[in-house]
């Protein structure tokens, strides 16, 4: 890794992850937001809306982080990766700009009026711009979705005079197949997060005796949604997703699975360590024939292996992303297991009682963030060795004039500052959540002039 | 096509400096003008709903830089890679100033805010102008149309410059100075009594030091590229602008004298949208010249994307602006008025 390329990769991926530990959870709790409002519209219950602005509070503080940790990955495109933006830029650029003029305007004002503005333009403005917040965030993840579907899949352009991608079809692009099945996935992924988060709140809120009503509400919220976001996200979302790779990157596919050796019948594998120098996978847990059933929905279809394709098309990090894809499915499939026991003892009226069940929902909200971050290493090493699928190779993507140990020094600086980024993040949500969403209850306040875009306190 | 994206994105830019350029400049001058912490409180609050929109901007600008320039985008992102991962930090850093001071209840980490919101102002000021002057300048551009800069070399103007040089430390301070003015100009308005006062004073006295930086910045980027004056010669019209910067310069203090704080702000923007457009005008169709040798310089034409990508473009951009503009004026038009000490509880 002290290659200028190692260096440079290791500079994206620490700064894309560490960004997106916040926007998996605004996208996520937007809808919510949105859910909260309506509800305190339609049943005019001032409850709703205090829980509609608790947790505008907790999304504002991760939408700060998520715009200051978001503006380098705009930078990073030129900076560590020249040659890949020129290369590219002719066709990504179109979807970055359009995220700049359709979603980055539209957060801003509207989160401004939705956080300072309930006083001043009544309720029905201010459940507008709830959803003019909700819409604003997940255009912008759209963005940022045809971004990397591009990457992964390139359509809609052609290799022009000056030897770069140029865009050729407008629709081609944002309507690329890869695009909408990644961006379904992810969202669901976003939601899983926000609705762990706001089942966790809730649970916490129980288990602690504190602000029981609300600790009922968010935990009925938060297990529905998140039911439903869970199944959803095996099916359809997370099987179109595969049938994509298994379609356009079978080598990608070979390796998820730990498969070196192509099969009839290929089972999928539980638990098992690749290893790549025998070509095997150590102590494997497999279901028979199910990799076949997945892949081509017939129980004894092949699958081929990695033996099959040329060692130059294998992705650099076999077991990295063998991991990574193991880890996603199998938290997703103890998101389902949670998620339908939880809603089923909601269904009978018993969750609130059963502390063990709040404890299991209590601890379980880190792991969504785990399985959306094990997902895209999944997608982005699985790209691998490509920076564009089968156009550019990431060995001639990145920045050949800037050194590696200029890249090493703004590493180190990224890991410094955001290691402040955390211990502030932390201690504003923890002071948030031991406020609660019955902070200052009854208490009358001034309609405000103009405030910062985290509101340090309620109104109303 | 390519002259009108460079036309749309220089107002882009314009539209960045002039509003984020506020919020900058009011960081600049809270320490001087602010007293203490209901004063320092205000100072913040007459940015706190905009700031976070307004450097909405410069992602927007370098979003269509990108788009209908990659090369460029390519180029200098990577060649000035030190100064502009500082200046990530320093928004970063910036950020935080102006967000979380009013959520700890400790005058001791107040003041820390309060030393990282200016500091982290100041610095980006004199970042964004060397900026400038580095473009104006000249970078060592390669046949492949890239380069790298250090930080500095020699500080002298040459074919091998760093970031920093004598010229571009003195485009750093002008803009420093400029910025510091504007963002007075604007407390002006949106406050009243002690620190309205000293904003006055503070811009009053920064204006003195504008109009000598000014003319020396001019004498400075005549002498090291003379041929910024080609395209005052070939297109007359352009004349308009030095007017405005001097038009601007004269009419900050008589609206100062007046009392008229608002048309003193609507003066500062002028003048930077005069200086930056003049920077612009003289700088078409090159985009970055080279120090090395003129034929390796980037222009809109070799630099450009395909000309139905910037066609469609061109649709998709008006209806977004259209949208932008309609936020910003229902976001200002919701917050305008002064701000004054006593009334907040948030901030």
């Amino acid at each position: 890794m002290e290659s200028a390329l190692g260096l440079h990769r290791l500079h994206f991926a620490f700064t894309v992850t560490y960004h997106y530990l916040f926007p998996q959870l605004t996208m996520g709790l937007a809808p919510l937001i949105v859910i909260f409002k309506s509800l305190a519209l339609w049943k005019k219950d001032e409850r709703y809306n205090r829980a509609a602005r608790f947790w505008a509070k907790i999304f504002a503080i991760n939408f700060f982080f998520g715009v200051i940790t978001g503006i380098p990955m705009e930078f990073q495109f030129g900076t560590n990766w020249s040659k890949f933006a020129q290369y590219s830029g002719g066709v990504i650029a179109t979807a970055l700009a359009m995220e700049g003029v359709f979603a980055f305007f539209l957060e801003s004002s509207f989160l401004g009026i939705f956080l300072f503005g309930e006083r001043r333009f009544g309720q029905k403005i201010h459940w507008l711009s709830a959803v003019m917040v909700f819409v604003g965030s997940w255009i912008s993840g759209f963005f940022i979705i045809v971004t990397d579907a591009w990457m992964q899949h390139p359509v809609g352009f052609e290799i022009g005079p000056d030897g770069t991608a140029h865009l050729r079809s407008f629709w081609a692009l944002l309507g690329n197949e890869w695009a909408l099945w990644q961006y379904v996935h992810n969202m669901g992924g976003a939601v899983i997060t926000g609705s762990f988060a706001m089942a966790a709140t809730g649970a916490f809120y129980l288990l602690s005796r504190r602000q029981v009503e609300y600790g009922r509400l968010f935990l009925r919220v938060g297990v529905i949604v998140a039911a439903i976001a869970s199944v959803f996200q095996l099916f359809p979302s997370g099987d179109g997703h595969g049938q994509l790779v298994a379609k356009y990157q079978q080598p990608t596919l070979a390796a998820m699975e730990g498969l070196f050796n192509s099969e009839a019948g290929a089972g999928v594998v539980l638990i098992g360590q690749p290893d790549t120098d025998h070509q095997k996978l150590d102590n494997p847990v497999r279901v028979p024939y199910a990799l076949s059933f997945l892949t081509y929905r017939r129980w004894e279809s092949v699958v081929k292996g990695l033996n099959d394709f040329p060692r130059d098309q294998w992705p650099d990090n076999i077991a990295l992303l063998y991991y990574s894809y193991h880890i996603m499915v199998g938290l997703g499939t103890i998101f389902i297991a949670i998620m339908v026991v939880a809603a089923f003892l909601l269904w009978r009226r018993k969750l609130y009682e059963s502390r063990w069940m709040l404890w299991i929902l209590m601890l379980s909200f880190p792991f969504p963030y785990i399985a959306n971050t094990a997902g895209w290493i999944t997608a982005e090493v699985g790209r691998q060795p490509w920076v564009v699928y089968g156009l550019m190779r990431t060995a001639q993507g990145f920045s050949s004039n800037v050194s590696a140990g200029n890249s090493l020094f703004t590493l180190l600086g990224f890991m410094g500052m955001y290691t402040l980024l955390s211990i502030l993040f932390l201690l504003l949500l923890w002071r948030e959540l031991m406020h609660g969403p019955d902070f200052l209850n009854g208490q009358e306040r001034q309609a405000p002039t103009g405030k910062s875009v985290i509101p340090e306190t309620v109104e109303g | 096509m390519e002259t009108i994206w460079f036309i749309l994105i220089a107002l882009m830019l314009v539209a960045y400096v002039v509003l984020d350029g506020f919020d900058l400049g009011v960081g600049i001058v809270a320490p001087f003008v602010a007293k203490g912490h209901g004063e320092r409180r205000l100072a913040l609050r007459s940015i706190g709903p905009v700031w976070d929109g307004n450097e909405v901007w410069l992602l927007a600008a370098g979003g269509a830089l990108y788009f209908a320039f990659p090369l460029l985008y390519a180029s200098s992102f990577s060649g000035f890679y030190l100064p502009l991962m500082m200046v990530l930090w320093l928004l970063m850093l910036r950020g935080i100033g102006v967000e979380l001071r009013s959520h700890v209840d400790e005058p001791l980490a107040w003041s820390a805010f309060d030393f990282v919101f200016s500091l982290a102002s100041i610095l980006l000021a004199i970042f964004f102008g060397a900026a400038v002057g580095n473009v104006v300048r000249g970078v060592p551009l390669g046949a492949d149309g890239y380069f790298f800069e250090a930080l500095w070399t020699d500080f002298r103007v040459g074919p091998r410059p760093g970031i920093l040089d004598w010229y571009t430390v003195l485009t750093g301070v002008l803009a420093l100075v400029t910025l510091g003015v504007h963002g007075a100009n604007y407390l002006a308005v949106k406050t009243e009594g002690e620190i309205q006062a000293r904003s006055r004073r503070t811009a009053a006295a920064g204006w003195i030091a504008l109009v000598l930086l000014t003319v020396l910045s001019l004498v400075a980027t005549l002498s090291i590229r003379p041929r910024v004056l080609d395209n005052f010669s070939a297109y007359p019209w352009g004349w308009i602008i030095p007017l405005i910067v001097v038009g601007s310069l004269a009419a900050m203090p008589l609206y100062r004298r007046q009392g008229k704080d608002r048309h003193a702000f609507l003066a500062s923007t002028a003048y930077i949208a005069g200086m930056l457009g003049g920077a612009a005008f003289a700088l078409y169709p090159t985009l970055l010249p080279a120090s090395t040798d003129p034929k390796y310089s980037l222009t809109i034409h070799n630099a450009k994307t395909g000309a139905y990508s910037l066609g469609v473009g061109l649709i998709w951009w008006s209806l977004g602006m259209v949208l932008a503009i309609g936020y910003f004026t229902f976001l200002y038009r919701s917050f305008r008025g002064k701000v004054a000490v006593g009334e907040d509880h948030g901030y």
